[in-house]
């Protein structure tokens, strides 16, 4: 979204404006969108302290083994070891530091612990599938959790999703708020799926997709995934270095 | 070259377990001096309540501050995670959401001009390829909400979709996605 505060008060906009690079709302093969999409234009707001502004989590908002998603339980979960970092950026590459970071996934099978799932594949009794992080000095986070399955979906016949690692990121300022998916290299499945087609560029398509990554990866244990995130336009939000 | 940003995906129907845990919807414990509850539903085009939505508040507190280090002001600025937080989550899985909080007080606009009360709502749902934003104003705010910058800048309809409605003990805030009587969302 737009940090732009030259934007008029009160004018409309069909869609939101400067996200070019994100989904519209309205986007009628994920059929989900076709209800709850709006259909009234959006009202120009420019930042005022409140959207300037954003929430900030202490240290003591993430426990000591959040960021690690094989070691909730007493034993080790089915499936790859992995391990995902990256680093949190704004839009002029500068780190977002101390700031949350939330993941959720599917375990190896392609289930979620969620009790709505219905996916007749195997829970696994030791994955949750959540995990919780701050970023460090650099921008950085990091989480060693296992590869997701792909799953099925009621979209259309024969839907099923990519595997993806759900993420919920702040940046500084409420206007940098994001939940994204993170998707993993090479996947067959990325031109059938709607919502990762949603993202109409290809290269910002392409920023969804984390590489894999040999400096990532340990000896003998897990491989690993780079994927940084980057929020809110170039020079948004100049409130604090 | 300034960098990309990430594109936004749906929330899906699956998180409420990661992310709705240790963040709560009490942004003050209930009893507090001053507490209110809000509360309200997400509707669908078809006037469905959404069962699988997250409504996120950031709000100023009842001085005006923001709280954490991130309020530009030198005299508000707070250390990390201490007094108010001004944030708070709450899922829909049980019909509707629920906040206790308070009212904030006025917070200035880019040309200075004192806005009313508000809230800042951040809404996520299965089928929101990207959140929604919109904001909570205060039925009980008459003269600073004929005098806020948003509010004058809607028709009259459009502005009551922001105006919280007093319902017994609390404030009733519903969230029309699509359709009849549609929240006004912003671009910010």
């Amino acid at each position: 979204m737009s940090g732009e505060n030259q934007r008029v008060l009160g004018e409309r906009v069909a869609d939101a404006d400067g996200g070019a690079d994100d989904p519209p709302y309205l986007y009628p093969d994920y059929v989900a969108t076709r209800l709850r999409a709006p259909k009234q234009p959006l009202v120009i707001l420019p930042h005022t302290l409140t959207e300037l502004t954003g929430p900030a989590f202490g240290e003591n908002a993430v426990g000591e083994l959040d960021h690690d998603l094989t070691r909730q339980h007493e034993g080790e979960p089915i499936g790859q070891r992995i391990i995902v970092s990256g680093r949190l950026l704004d839009g002029d590459g500068r780190p977002i530091r101390s700031q949350l970071v939330e993941i959720w996934q599917a375990n190896a099978a392609g289930r979620y612990v969620h009790k709505v799932d219905q996916h007749p594949a195997p829970l696994d009794p030791n994955f949750t599938g959540a995990g919780r992080c701050l970023t460090d000095e650099e921008g950085r986070y990091r989480f060693v959790t296992i590869k997701p399955g792909s799953y099925p979906w009621q979209n259309h016949d024969n839907a099923w999703r990519p595997a993806h690692i759900h993420f919920s990121v702040f940046g500084r300022a409420f206007t940098d708020r994001l939940v994204t998916q993170m998707y993993f290299p090479d996947d067959p499945l990325f031109d059938l799926d709607p919502i990762f087609q949603s993202v109409r560029d290809p290269d910002a398509r392409a920023r969804m997709i984390s590489a894999f990554d040999i400096s990532l990866t340990e000896p003998s244990w897990a491989h690993g995934y780079s994927f940084d995130i980057v929020v809110g336009g170039p020079a948004a939000t100049p409130l604090e270095e | 070259m300034p960098l990309g940003a990430t594109p936004s995906q749906t929330v899906g129907p699956f998180f409420g377990y990661a992310l709705l845990g240790p963040i709560g919807s009490e942004l003050v414990a209930p009893g507090t001096s001053g507490a209110i509850r809000i509360e309200g539903v997400v509707t669908d085009g078809n006037g469905e309540v959404v069962p699988d939505a997250m409504v996120e508040l950031w709000q100023a507190d009842a001085a005006g501050g923001h709280g954490g280090p991130r309020d530009p002001r030198p005299d508000r600025s707070e250390p990390d995670g201490a007094g108010f937080g001004g944030f708070g989550r709450c899922g829909t899985e049980d019909g509707g959401f629920s906040f206790v909080t308070v009212k904030p007080a006025r917070v200035p606009s880019p040309g200075g001009a004192l806005q009313a009360p508000h809230i800042d709502v951040s809404v996520f749902a299965r089928g929101l390829l990207k959140h929604l934003v919109t904001r909570i104003y205060f039925p009980d705010e008459d003269e600073a909400n004929a005098a806020d910058p948003l509010l004058s800048a809607l028709a009259a309809d459009e502005r009551a979709t922001l105006v919280a409605v007093p319902d017994g003990d609390v404030l009733r805030f519903d969230i029309r996605l699509q359709g009849e009587g549609q929240t006004v969302f912003l671009a910010v």
